[in-house]
């Protein structure tokens, strides 16, 4: 898009991802890798569940989000049902429900050309952008930066992560 | 919208991008690359520009994920040749419409 001269452009992405659910994760690395293509600059800052994105025991493994998530709809696990119909937060409860829909969820984005979490996150390395663990979040969990799978530049203190986030055209975003 | 390039009168949108690919030539994708800041296309430029034109002319769909796994160029070799938007700027070069995916 054209960018008038009285609008500043977006120079930087500083994306808190904070959730571990396959829909927690995705839509942070759909707009960083989304912001390298467009030139932007971009930086993903893992912290709480967000980590189990990077832990390489738990990264292969996200799961869509079928209990408590009251936006879900029996038409979004792809099974084909209207999106009126509600996905009973009991039914999600049932072992391998989780994993059924994430495997529906999977099949529909692989359609779509969107890569899975380890590839994705290889993908947006190696296109300039910045991939950070909250050293916090990892002390509390016992993780290490070797359990993190290898494309993690590196382990910051928040404090950190606002200095890497420095810059007029910054913005921060949390999800 | 007209506009005369390397010689040549082409149809181009409002952002710049060839309307007919079969208008293009080298000599307009280079005009093109310049204008862009990209400066001299070296062979590896014109590698992935040749590359978007048979997929674009198959009707294939173009993503960063598929293009790094071309076999063309790498993920990071296709983010040093076209800096500030690797897909955009090299369809623009190569005269095919601009990528409507968000991937």
């Amino acid at each position: 898009m054209s960018t008038p001269d009285d609008k500043q452009p977006v120079k930087k992405m500083s994306i808190i991802v904070s959730k571990g659910s396959l829909d927690g994760i995705y839509p942070a690395l759909i707009m960083a890798n989304g912001a390298r293509m467009e030139g932007i600059e971009a930086s993903l800052f893992f912290t709480f569940f967000g980590l189990n994105a990077l832990a390489n025991k738990t990264l292969d493994h996200l799961k869509v989000s079928t209990v408590g998530n009251a936006a879900l709809n029996m038409a979004m696990p792809m099974l084909g049902l209207p999106m009126t119909l509600p996905f009973p937060t009991v039914m999600g409860a049932i072992p391998g429900v989780s994993a059924f829909a994430t495997h529906l969820m999977n099949k529909e984005m692989e359609k779509l050309d969107i890569p899975p979490v380890r590839e994705f996150l290889e993908l947006i390395s190696d296109s300039g952008g910045k991939i950070f663990a909250c050293k916090l979040a990892m002390d509390m969990f016992k993780l290490k930066k070797e359990d993190l799978m290898d494309r993690v530049d590196d382990v910051l203190t928040v404090g950190q992560f606002y200095e890497e986030s420095a810059g007029a055209g910054t913005h921060i975003l949390f999800t | 919208m007209k506009k005369t390039i390397a010689g040549t009168e082409i149809d181009v949108n409002e952002e710049g991008y060839l309307t007919d690919a079969s208008q293009w030539n080298e000599a307009i994708g280079t005009a093109i690359a310049t204008e862009e800041s990209i400066g001299a296309l070296t062979d590896a430029h014109m590698k992935v520009v040749r590359y978007l034109r048979e997929q674009q002319a198959k009707g294939a769909s173009l993503t960063i994920r598929s293009m790094g796994k071309s076999g063309v160029v790498t993920t990071k070799e296709l983010y040093d040749l076209f800096p500030g938007g690797p897909l955009k700027k090299s369809s623009k070069i190569a005269g095919i419409p601009k990528p409507v995916g968000c991937i």
